[in-house]
């Protein structure tokens, strides 16, 4: 039983519970990702009124629906174009992305790497399953190679996608990666990106059991999220594991962290400026 | 201020400008503060307008990575409450279209300018067609509702756009305006009506009590009230087929109620829908049906024939998407045919000729980059009045 250091959080609180059951699966990590999501938000007592959640479509998408906020289900991939316009017009909304790494990293990318760029305040939160869950399986650019999925019956041979450091290579002042198996560690992670003056990237690895586990034969639930620790070596028990490292080890953490400006407010900013100047123009010329 | 000053001056009735120009204007009295979109010939104008005309209204422009994002972002400023606008052209244009059945179908109101070139693909940027008549219409998977208004001006593009606004804003929906590249580009000086932004219908927002709040709920008139982040509705808004309550729903019973609200919800405000335009069709053996810059070449025809002895009616929609079909079969009563003159292979005399079932209706089809001239129109018509004598 998990415990929350803040006593008074109670999850409830922040979903719909006229929405449960939930229909994610058995084991599925994206609903321990929703509870750090929530958790963070009580922790920073964002007001849920002021709280707009936009999500895209497949497994990760689904999620909006479960949080009582202002919650907008759009088009697959689009999640952060949309997000775009809605906290370009409403800078007093908090305003945070979920999607998943097809919706994200595939039919999605565009809008990612421009979204990085841009750095308006937006708070992204990826989860990474390695797979199309929602349509049954299929190979997603986060899948790693050899990896069997219905689009792949011979493995996978494409080299996957490290979102993270595609997300600071495209310019995101703070880019972050946590796994499910570590909620506190994930919700200070998401809450650090929540409080980001700009865009923030976090992706979340989280496990698809029933679909990606099953094909690949990974076990249990309890044993995928326990091979978080020993097979995905995240950073964070780089320590803490007593089996060699792989080549492939994933850093975990806040792995970027810039200051620069925010988008929404240097445009803003100039707007002001130029009003102005016209203002006292206009006025000299009534002068003159 | 001097004379120039005072002409280049937003609140100076008589201008001389473009189409694109009068979109940009339009759009900024009437009351839209966000634009989102990306470059494409011949709808650039209207971009580059509002990134100047925008901020100085406190209002936002963003250039977005592509088409997509453009529309995306545009439905997004509409959900926070805040009138938006993009503008594209045909390859920008269909790439807008599953966004555009997500505004239709979560109702979200936005105006979607379509300037429309040569196609197919990249097709004759520089080159007018009105070969998107029916993308307009049915350019988005599935059944949806959705309003297109057909310029043939300068002027009517200020007073169409002012209309989209208001349409989109009061009905809940998108809204398509749709010229083509010579209205576009074409300069004209016009006199711009309320530029000064009077008092518009406004969208309809919730109010009372959250409990009893239902964002898709079946109003008398069809409309649901929409709620503004903020306001503390909180509620959910889906691409999915969704119950009143906003949630998605596969119940059969639940989406035929709502889906047919939706589809229904145009049929009790066609008043302030349908607009058209007829000239001399009560007595006229042939009318011609046409819109933009073939409406205005057909305009020129009317004089070509009339001094021919032959009497031309033209019915023009300007509303085009519902068709003003009552408002056709009542101009063309008395015709003996019909001619529909149009830029493209064939679309608008599809529409009239479903309408006019039975009635003799003849075409111009021009597809290679040129408008079609007043003089052929006439000589159509003229033959196609001795033929249906």
């Amino acid at each position: 039983m998990i415990v929350d250091s803040a006593a008074e959080f109670d999850v409830r609180d922040y979903l719909r519970m006229e929405m449960m059951p939930h229909f994610l699966c058995p084991g599925c990590g994206h609903g321990i990702a929703l509870r750090a999501l929530l958790w963070a938000i009580h922790e920073l007592e964002i007001d849920k009124d002021k709280l707009a959640v936009v999500s895209g479509i497949g497994c990760a998408g689904r999620l909006s629906a479960y949080i009582d906020a202002n919650t907008f289900h759009v088009t697959h991939g689009r999640p952060l174009a949309y997000a775009t316009g809605l906290a370009l017009a409403r800078p007093d909304l908090h305003v945070v992305v979920i999607t998943g790494d097809g919706d994200c990293l595939a039919i999605g990318g565009n809008h990612l790497i421009h979204a990085c760029r841009r750095n308006l305040k937006l708070t992204c939160l990826m989860l990474n399953n390695e797979v199309y869950g929602m349509t049954g399986g299929q190979v997603s650019p986060t899948t790693a190679e050899t990896r069997l999925t219905t689009t792949t019956p011979l493995g996978n041979s494409e080299p996957n996608f490290d979102a993270c450091a595609l997300a600071a290579a495209a310019g995101a002042s703070f880019v972050g990666r946590e796994v499910t198996h570590h909620v506190p560690k994930l919700k200070e992670l998401i809450r650090a990106g929540l409080e980001h003056p700009g865009f923030a990237f976090v992706e979340v690895l989280s496990d698809c059991t029933e679909i990606f586990g099953r094909k690949n034969e990974l076990g249990s639930s309890a044993e995928m999220v326990l091979r978080q620790k020993s097979e995905l070596r995240p950073s964070a028990y780089r320590d803490t594991v007593d089996t060699p490292f792989r080549s492939n080890e994933l850093p975990t953490g806040i792995l970027t962290k810039t200051e620069r400006p925010e988008y929404g407010a240097a445009y803003r900013k100039a707007a002001a400026v130029q009003r102005a100047n016209k203002a006292s123009a206009d006025a000299n010329k009534g002068k003159a | 201020m001097n004379a120039v000053d005072k002409a280049l001056s937003p609140k100076a009735a008589l201008r001389l400008i473009s189409g694109n120009h009068a979109c940009a204007l339009g759009a900024i009295a009437a009351g839209c503060r966000f634009f989102a979109g990306y470059p494409i010939t011949p709808s650039s104008e209207v971009a580059e307008r509002l990134s100047r005309l925008l901020p100085e209204v406190d209002g936002v422009f963003v250039q977005m990575e592509d088409e997509i994002a453009s529309i995306a972002a545009v439905i997004g400023a509409s959900m926070g409450g805040v009138k938006a606008l993009t503008a594209t052209s045909g390859p920008g244009f269909s790439l807008k279209q599953e966004n555009i059945g997500y505004a239709a179908g979560a109702e979200i109101p936005c105006v979607i300018v379509n300037v429309m070139r040569g196609g197919p693909s990249t097709g004759m940027p520089t080159r007018p067609a009105q070969g998107d008549i029916m993308q307009s219409r049915w350019g988005s998977h599935g059944d949806y509702p959705i309003l297109v208004l057909a310029p043939a001006s300068v002027r009517e593009i200020h007073t169409e756009t002012l209309r989209a606004f208001e349409l989109a804003e009061t009905l809940r929906t998108p809204v398509v305006l749709l010229y083509d590249q010579v209205i576009a580009q074409l300069t004209e000086t016009v006199e711009l009506v309320d530029v000064e932004g009077s008092a518009r219908a406004e969208r309809k927002w919730a109010s009372g009590p959250r409990e009893a709040y239902q964002p898709y709920a079946a109003n008398e008139d069809r409309i649901p009230a929409m709620s503004r982040p903020g306001a503390g509705y909180r509620v959910h808004t889906t691409g999915l087929n969704h119950a009143e309550n906003g949630f998605p729903t596969q119940q059969p019973e639940a989406v035929a109620r709502n889906l047919g609200r939706l589809l229904a919800k145009f049929d009790r405000h066609r008043d302030a829908i349908d607009s058209w335009q007829a000239i001399g069709c009560e007595n006229a053996e042939v009318v011609i049906v046409a819109i933009g810059i073939s409406a205005r070449a057909a305009t020129r025809a009317l004089d070509i024939a009339r001094a021919h002895g032959v009497r031309l009616g033209l019915f023009r929609p300007i509303t085009l998407w519902p068709f003003p079909e009552t408002a056709l079969r009542e101009a063309t009563k008395k015709a003996r045919a019909v001619l529909v003159p149009e830029m493209n292979a064939g679309q608008l005399s599809l529409e009239v000729e479903r309408i006019l079932g039975g009635k003799r209706v003849d075409a111009v089809h021009r597809f290679n980059g040129e408008p079609i001239a007043p003089a052929e129109i006439a000589e159509r018509a003229e033959t196609l009045a001795k033929e249906s004598k």
